[in-house]
């Protein structure tokens, strides 16, 4: 931080924890993007039989590039990686995260990742594996399976130094007044997450690997023919891939807990509670991966098993959602486009929950096992809780990070797009899964023409609505500053400092509140205001 | 509210990404464990195909350079420059020893026809197949972090050589040290489970 550069290499050669957000915002934006445009191809080609835009050997690789963008370079990085980065180190008071050039780095290899991604697009085509990438189609198909699983290789790397940076920080960068009862709820979130990242990832790594290996060198370790087992391959593929899963949704759910409060203006219902699920889903959440292995082949033990930790996982989700309900009771509630994305997850979110423990019971999930059923299960459990609450978090944090506020009626606008579209889109999902449409399919039966032909419209919906808030919020950008530093009323630190805040973070030393989600203060502020005084 | 970050959160992320490492080839532990179970007669058989002289001898030049690199961390703290760089020195040169006979080693049972997907091994006992692709990859992946971490010697070398590390700021050859154990511990497990199945 010595050095200051000037125009572009004051951004690429940044250490400022703000600045690599900012990157982070805009990389990711763009591949977001991206895939929710193939997303949309797939969804057209599925509304009428036959061939419609793409042939099938294309539709394979598109869904595959939709699932490695939006799990690799969306939904895993997403929040951490923007909002985690910006906020972690103002919520518990610093000026940086503790290793800045780690975090330069992650940043360069979260963007050579994604490089190496296009790379493996443009030579011998992309994989048509799916993301999962399971044996032995992914070591005998030609296409290019090596290129692409280095990508999510390398974007490990990324994430797991991220982990790294927060842990650290955290644990040593925190105000000398804050306890860890007094860090905010997102910030704890991150820590559990980061956990998470450290934990699981490196199995993904090796397992990435293995498959790499596998291509070059034949040695066999998957291959019933010479010896190895296919089941194996897909037990160190979700022992990483679903803790993943909760790599993915535990930010959310810190950013909805700082959400919520801020606009019922009320303290949080069961801080404590929402600290130690947060953990609890941490810790639970990777012992359940062979939930996804049921039709595999697995004793009836290691089913019954993992069934039941499964159901486990559930109770700290559910208690969560107990907690944001019961914040609101009894609020003073101001309706804005942040709480209104808010509410949408909760509901989206809590439906994606509760089919996913009709996935976790063995007996319905053998029925609807690799159908539609389970796609629309995920995508409201990612895209309507993450995603929902990655909007949620950018209208929340906007005017923090650029210093403007953007307008509300297009935002409401694009949210109800989103919304409404993303129930017609994937509610006729769940039906056609139960009668029994598998997923990955590029052809169908005529009984399931109606549902997919309706699911395409809700398809236009959704991308209309999420382009319409994406476009609202950077015209912001166009107009001169004008947001206060607490332009919603919050009390974490983030709103003690100017917006956008200065390189320090901090102008003059933050105020540690003894208990984060104190709203009395805020509560005098606005009746003052009222009053007129 | 500036505070200077203190040296010891250094150590907190390397002992995390220590971490990540182990879990990294915990992933193939858990291949060996599996396939040592289904075919624990023909991993018998084929451990006994390894040198155990060589395999020992490797275990000790790495417990010893290990050693070395301690003794280099404790010098660089009482100032004696010299016999850190001599600690250095000796830990890289154990090192490059190791791989020389990791050489030796993989050249005489490639030409011995063992090797990933040769005919032997494919047409052979499927166990025999697993125990020598887990051993290829097992040893090249470690193979690859002694190439690393002996990088970060040489970098810690050159660094304690300009001046750059010293006793008040000796995080990067203590953190470089602190890999270097963990390339010595991975080896110290893969040794008893590869040359001394019995």
């Amino acid at each position: 931080m010595k050095i200051q550069y000037k125009g572009i290499r004051s951004w690429l050669l940044t250490m400022d924890h703000k600045r690599i957000a900012i990157l982070y915002l805009f990389s990711i934006l763009f591949w977001f993007l991206l895939a929710v445009l193939i997303g949309g191809l797939l969804r057209f080609e599925l509304m009428f039989r036959g061939q419609t835009i793409l042939s099938a050997e294309l539709y394979n690789s598109a869904f595959t590039l939709h699932g490695v963008i939006m799990i690799f370079l969306f939904i895993i990085p997403g929040i951490p990686a923007i909002f985690g980065n910006f906020f972690l180190p103002i919520q518990i008071g610093t000026d940086d995260v503790y290793f800045p050039r780690l975090n330069l780095l992650s940043w360069y290899l979260y963007m050579a990742g994604g490089g190496i991604a296009i790379v493996s697009l443009f030579s011998s085509g992309f994989p048509d594996t799916g993301w999962t990438f399971y044996v032995p189609f992914s070591i005998s198909t030609k296409t290019n399976v090596s290129t692409a699983v280095f990508a999510a290789f390398v974007l490990g790397m990324a994430s797991m130094l991220t982990g790294l940076n927060f842990i650290t920080t955290i644990h040593r960068m925190r105000h000398k007044d804050m306890g860890w009862m007094q860090i905010p709820l997102f910030t704890w979130s991150l820590y559990a997450t980061s956990w998470v990242q450290l934990l699981a990832t490196p199995v993904i790594s090796i397992t990435l690997l293995l498959v790499i290996i596998e291509r070059y060198f034949n040695v066999g370790l998957f291959d019933p023919a010479k010896g190895g087992d296919p089941i194996l391959y897909q037990h160190l593929f979700w022992m990483y891939s679903h803790p993943a899963v909760y790599i993915m949704i535990l930010p959310g759910m810190g950013v909805i807990s700082e959400i919520i409060p801020v606009f019922a203006r009320k303290s949080i219902f069961g801080y404590k509670a929402i600290v130690a699920s947060s953990m609890a889903i941490a810790i639970a959440g990777s012992l359940v991966w062979a939930h996804h292995m049921y039709t595999s082949g697995m004793s009836d033990t290691a089913i019954f098993v993992f069934s039941l930790l499964t159901f486990v996982v559930a109770i700290p989700s559910a208690i969560k959602v107990f907690s944001w309900v019961s914040t609101l009771y009894k609020g003073s509630i101001q309706m804005t486009p942040p709480l209104f994305l808010a509410l949408c997850f909760i509901y989206l979110f809590s439906v994606g929950g509760l089919t996913g423990l009709v996935l976790g019971a063995v007996g319905p999930d053998i029925h609807v096992h690799d159908t539609h059923f389970v796609v629309s299960h995920f995508h409201f459990t990612m895209f309507g809780g993450t995603g929902f609450a990655f909007f949620a978090a950018l209208h929340y944090w906007w005017p923090k990070m650029f210093g403007r506020m953007y307008d509300f009626k297009k935002a409401y606008i694009g949210a109800i797009l989103l919304t409404g579209g993303f129930m017609f889109h994937y509610v006729p999902m769940f039906i056609l899964g139960l009668q029994g449409l598998p997923r990955r399919y590029f052809d169908y039966l005529p009984q399931y023409e109606t549902g997919n032909f309706y699911a395409g419209f809700g398809a236009a919906f959704m991308i209309v609505g999420i382009f319409l808030m994406v476009i609202n919020l950077l015209s912001s950008l166009k107009k001169e500053k004008d947001a206060s530093s607490d332009p919603w009323g919050g009390t974490t630190l983030e709103w003690q400092t100017p917006s956008p805040p200065p390189l320090h973070n901090f102008i003059t030393e933050p105020e540690i509140l003894a208990y984060p989600y104190d709203f009395s203060g805020v509560v005098e502020r606005y009746s003052k205001d009222d009053k007129g005084e | 509210m500036h505070s200077q970050p203190d040296e010891s959160g250094k150590k907190l992320g390397m002992w995390l990404f220590l971490y990540t490492e182990i879990i990294l080839f915990g992933g193939l532990f858990v291949l060996y464990a599996v396939y040592f179970s289904t075919y624990a007669h023909d991993f018998k058989e084929a451990g006994k195909e390894l040198n155990r002289l060589l395999g020992l001898l490797n275990t000790v030049i790495l417990l010893f350079s290990s050693f070395a690199v301690a003794a280099a961390v404790t010098a660089i703290q009482k100032k004696e420059k010299k016999t850190a760089l001599a600690g250095l020195a000796a830990a890289i040169l154990c090192g490059l020893i190791f791989l020389v006979n990791k050489y030796f080693e993989w050249g005489h049972k490639i030409e011995g026809g063992i090797y990933p997907n040769s005919e032997k091994l494919v047409s052979g006992p499927h166990g025999q197949n697993m125990f020598f692709g887990l051993y290829y990859v097992i040893t090249g992946l470690h193979g690859i972090h002694i190439i690393i971490g002996m990088t970060l010697l040489i970098v810690s070398l050159i660094f304690v050589q300009r001046g750059k590390i010293t006793f008040e700021r000796f995080a990067l050859l203590e953190n470089s040290g602190l890999y270097w154990h963990l390339v010595d511990l991975i080896w110290i497990f893969i040794f008893p489970l590869f040359y001394l199945i019995i």
